[in-house]
């Protein structure tokens, strides 16, 4: 393995020129250094590192909207208490990645730049309504996480820009989420299909929905047709079945070492089933559990 | 091109000049020379070479050891003191939690930092923190009584 050079930046500004000169950031390695091993990718020429930014770390809240530096680890979202309690697909999702080591070193933005249609926090965060600051030595710019994914594992981000902070919108009042995934097991497991729910009740009707699905499609997206379905609705058994079957028409998955195309395409409308229902239910007041992430306190 | 670098294992400094793409195992195994923790997979799946950096568990096959430098390392090799084991090592013995041995300086360290981080695990707690570790001989159940019987 060849990396002819590699620099520790301080500052996102180091960090930007760094990129500028055309060296790669890594920060935790969970995807980098990962896929250079399976042999996905070699490691970059130049690569810098940018785990010490301290301005690119923390999470924080604004007047109910949630700001998450670039480096804000799994384990930091899944157990913060806003994201817990606002945000809950997220903290589903980032709850599940990985093992408790991945989660603990692996990075919301590391995760949205390696950009896989199989990554868990794609679908809440583009139902959430979230964007991304890309900066660069030229400027900065935001982009919704929706136009942020330009494919399998590609974004629309340009070379010189860094992924710096990912910003969700405060959710209107009586907003629940929930992010769902079909898996062979718990732990070190990529979802086979995934399916995000965000709906907003009033008086028991269903005022906003969002839908995404994951592992369906070149990338994470949100199937309008499956929203309209809920919205105006009651939320009930029939509205929730053609929605699900909606999110399952949607999709155009891929057979592959996890799934066949046939079953994931059957399983896609089980799985936004159920991501629908838990949402629904969350909105109602009921429980429905974050799946347990460290065995700990982070 | 080398790269010279100061990485700190168990307390120790130890001066190395790596390969910008050295792993942090390999930096610590061959360079460090401490090869308690283990090569399985390569690539994040197995856990076998689980150390702690500033406290938290990571793959040290899929981290790159220049990252490390200033930071605090743990191995296997860190846990017991001097030629005694901790109680979390001799419950490991106890418990029937090591056959081949492989896993197990692996087990040893995400044990390690599950009860750091909560001393009174459940057997659920227990076994969502090791599931990046992969056993193939015990079956587990030796291993999670193992970090139960030392839990508080």
């Amino acid at each position: 393995m060849s990396v002819a050079s590699f620099t520790s930046a301080a500052t996102v500004d180091d960090a930007l020129a760094a990129l500028a000169a055309g060296a790669r950031p890594v920060a935790g390695g969970t995807d980098l250094v990962v896929g250079a091993r399976q042999g996905k990718a070699p490691l970059p020429e130049r690569i810098v590192a940018i785990d010490r930014v301290a301005e690119l770390s923390g999470i924080s809240e604004l007047d109910g909207a949630l700001h998450l530096g670039a480096l804000a680890t799994h384990s930091e979202i899944a157990t913060h208490p806003l994201v817990r309690e606002r945000f809950t697909a997220l903290a589903d999702a980032s709850a599940i990645v990985g093992s408790r080591a991945t989660r603990a070193h692996g990075t919301i933005g590391g995760n949205l730049m390696n950009a896989s249609p199989a990554m868990e926090t794609g679908g809440p965060l583009q139902c959430l309504d979230a964007s991304v600051m890309l900066q660069s030595s030229r400027g900065s710019r935001w982009v919704p996480v929706a136009e942020l994914f330009g494919g399998p594992g590609a974004t629309t981000a340009q070379p010189d820009e860094l992924l710096v902070a990912v910003d969700v919108p405060a959710p209107a009042e009586g907003t629940a989420s929930a992010y769902v995934r079909l898996e062979y097991r718990r732990q070190m497991e990529i979802a086979v299909v995934g399916a995000t729910a965000a709906v907003t009740l009033a008086g028991g009707a269903v005022s906003a929905a969002r839908v995404a699905i994951t592992a369906l499609a070149p990338t994470i997206r949100r199937v309008p047709e499956a929203e309209a379905a809920l919205e105006s609705s009651d939320g009930g058994e029939a509205a929730v079945a053609a929605a699900a079957a909606a999110a399952a028409a949607a999709s155009a998955p891929i057979s592959d070492v996890r799934a066949s195309e046939g079953y994931r395409r059957a399983m896609a409308e089980v799985i936004a089933r159920r991501a629908i229902e838990a949402a629904l239910a969350r909105g109602r007041g009921e429980l429905v559990p974050i799946p347990a992430s460290s065995g700990g306190t982070g | 091109m080398k790269v010279a670098a100061t990485l700190t294992v168990n307390g120790m400094a130890y001066p190395v000049e790596l390969d910008p793409g050295t792993s942090l195992l390999v930096a610590v195994r061959e360079h460090v020379g401490l090869t308690g923790s283990k090569e399985g997979c390569d690539d994040s799946e197995c856990g076998a070479c689980m150390m702690l950096l500033d406290g938290k568990p990571v793959n040290a096959c899929s981290y790159l050891a220049l990252q490390a430098e200033g930071r605090e390392v743990v191995t296997v090799e860190g846990l017991s003191a001097g030629r005694e084991l901790s109680p979390l090592q001799a419950a490991f013995l106890q418990h029937g939690g090591v056959q081949c041995g492989f896993c197990t300086p692996g087990m040893l360290v995400s044990a390690t930092a599950l009860l750091a981080d909560n001393p009174s695990p459940s057997e659920d707690d227990v076994r969502i923190a090791l599931a990046g570790n992969l056993c193939r001989c015990t079956g587990y159940d030796g291993i999670v009584k193992a970090v139960l019987s030392v839990a508080r």
